[in-house]
């Protein structure tokens, strides 16, 4: 059974959102193609090769090969608003299939990040969820403590999930798979001075992340 | 040549046998592979969902370490990283500052601010890689001594490690590990899905979802005769081994193992030392079966 993921039962957002030309953003899809990766965006034949090598395009609301259309008619309320982008597991099957050499996987990132940054992927959603716990602990302790994150993340969006797989958890745990010790780098002073370095994105201003 | 040792996250968690079994063989061709001090994690798929610059700089911190670990020295320092998505993360970056003027010229910037420095310097490796291209497949065979005639396997490369950048291998086809698997007598099957993506991690976001993908990927193999499936990614481990289940059940029983544990019983090397324990589906049965038809 495939069940396509959309926010209502009426459809994909998109669909019922943009009425009218003027409300689309024209600016979008240039502060996106400046990313690198992004960066042959205007190339899209419009092919669907994307679409066809996606492992995961049946569960999307929008397929890759909309994404870059929509992104390229500044559709941008209803690209950063989509589930798509947070369907990508970050296979590459696009990028090396694309006969444009277009990085759609790396246009996926631009988006998620861009989505992260002015809240608009969908609320509770585990995936950008999992994102924004993962950097944050990164950010803190230098590495990454499976089990910790897997706490912290149900904790925020699904705490009966950590119920449901309790008993995973404990298997793992008695393979040695699987523990609550908070790992960590040593030298965490200059760590830090490096991480807290601005980055600089298109917009060149220091990303924020709630 | 000074092969240096990322184990990224995973390999000291979840994926304990991957780091395990990997030692071990590295050890036993004569190739000792020392730890790089005080690595970071690399950033992994979630930091380029966050932050572009945040995940540069992670990589960019290991290269660098690694970098002045090797000294003054002009061979690259070989830099070994098993896992997947630590492989890609450092590889990416590479490419990023080779073809991005602008981002070599912040992350320099920003390095330098930590009193960190990249000249480039550094190789990253797959260990698949170092043990088809530069150890040999000849000097492989020659160290067999229990070869594992009559396991068949199901090869899985996984996406990253020869996507988006085919360093050493075919990005939808790849045969390093099909060569691999031969040179230790065991027999690769035929299998279309050795770089279909397992689902990552939306195995634990979208679970239905993911978990799907993971399935497919072992009903596959099994339905082509694999006895067992060896993997080259922690992650990828991960999932096929821990979501055959259906209700509680276990929906197939495949064996998933890493390349590293398979080599390694070739080599004779006890399957405890491997970390063959931690899986959840033992690949015992599958041995004894492989040997029972081989002796027939």
């Amino acid at each position: 059974m495939i069940t396509r993921l959309t926010k209502s039962s009426e459809g994909p957002r998109w669909s019922a959102q943009v009425q009218y030309e003027s409300k689309l953003d024209p600016d979008f899809p240039d502060a996106i193609a400046r990313l690198p990766g992004a960066d042959k965006l205007w190339g899209c034949i419009q092919c669907g090769t994307c679409t066809g090598s996606c492992p995961v395009c049946q569960y999307m609301d929008l397929s890759p090969r909309q994404i870059i259309a929509m992104t390229r008619a500044g559709f941008k309320e209803e690209v950063l608003g989509c589930f798509t982008i947070w369907l990508c597991a970050s296979c590459y099957a696009c990028t090396v299939a694309c006969p444009k050499q277009i990085q759609i996987t790396d246009l996926m990132y631009a988006l998620k990040r861009q989505a992260i940054r002015e809240g608009h992927h969908p609320k509770r959603f585990m995936i950008p969820a999992l994102a924004r716990e993962f950097f944050h602990l990164v950010r803190e302790q230098g590495r990454n403590s499976e089990g910790i994150l897997l706490l912290r993340l149900y904790a925020k969006t699904n705490p009966l999930g950590a119920v449901r797989n309790a008993l995973l958890g404990l298997r793992l745990f008695l393979r040695g798979r699987m523990g609550l010790r908070m790992e960590s780098i040593r030298d965490k002073a200059s760590f830090w001075k490096l991480m807290d370095r601005g980055p600089a994105e298109a917009n060149g201003k220091k990303e924020k992340v709630a | 040549m000074t092969y240096l040792y990322y184990p990224g996250c995973s390999l000291k968690c979840s994926g304990r046998a991957y780091e395990e079994s990997l030692l071990p063989v590295f050890e036993s061709l004569g190739i000792p592979l020392t730890e790089l001090p005080d690595w970071n994690c690399c950033g992994a798929t979630a930091y380029m969902s966050v932050d572009q610059q945040a995940s540069f700089l992670l990589a960019l911190r290991n290269l660098a370490l690694a970098e002045r670990y090797g000294g003054d020295t002009k061979e690259p320092v070989h830099l070994v990283a098993p896992c997947a998505a630590c492989y890609l993360a450092l590889i990416k970056v590479q490419h990023r500052i080779a073809e991005h003027p602008e981002i070599a010229r912040e992350t320099t910037e920003d390095l330098a601010e930590a009193g960190l420095e990249y000249r480039g310097n550094v190789r990253v490796r797959h260990p698949l890689e170092v043990l088809v291209d530069d150890v040999g497949l000849d000097a492989i065979r020659s160290r067999v001594r229990a070869p594992l005639h009559g396991l068949r396997v199901a090869c899985y490369y996984g996406c990253q490690i020869v996507r988006p950048y085919p360093v050493f291998d075919d990005p939808v086809n790849p045969t390093t590990l099909d060569r691999l698997m031969t040179a230790i007598g065991a027999e690769p099957v035929t299998w279309p899905l050795k770089t279909r993506c397992c689902g990552g991690t939306l195995t634990g976001t979208l679970h239905e979802m993911g978990a799907r993908l993971s399935v497919l990927l072992v009903e596959e193999a099994v339905r082509r005769g694999a006895a067992t499936m060896a993997t080259a990614c922690p992650l990828c481990q991960f999932n096929l081994d821990c979501y055959q289940q259906k209700r509680g059940a276990l929906a197939t029983s495949l064996p998933i193992v890493y390349f590293t544990q398979l080599v390694g019983l070739a080599f004779g090397i006890p399957g405890k030392r491997l970390g063959l324990g931690r899986h959840m589906i033992p690949l015992e049965p599958a041995l004894a079966a492989a040997a029972g038809a081989s002796h027939d």
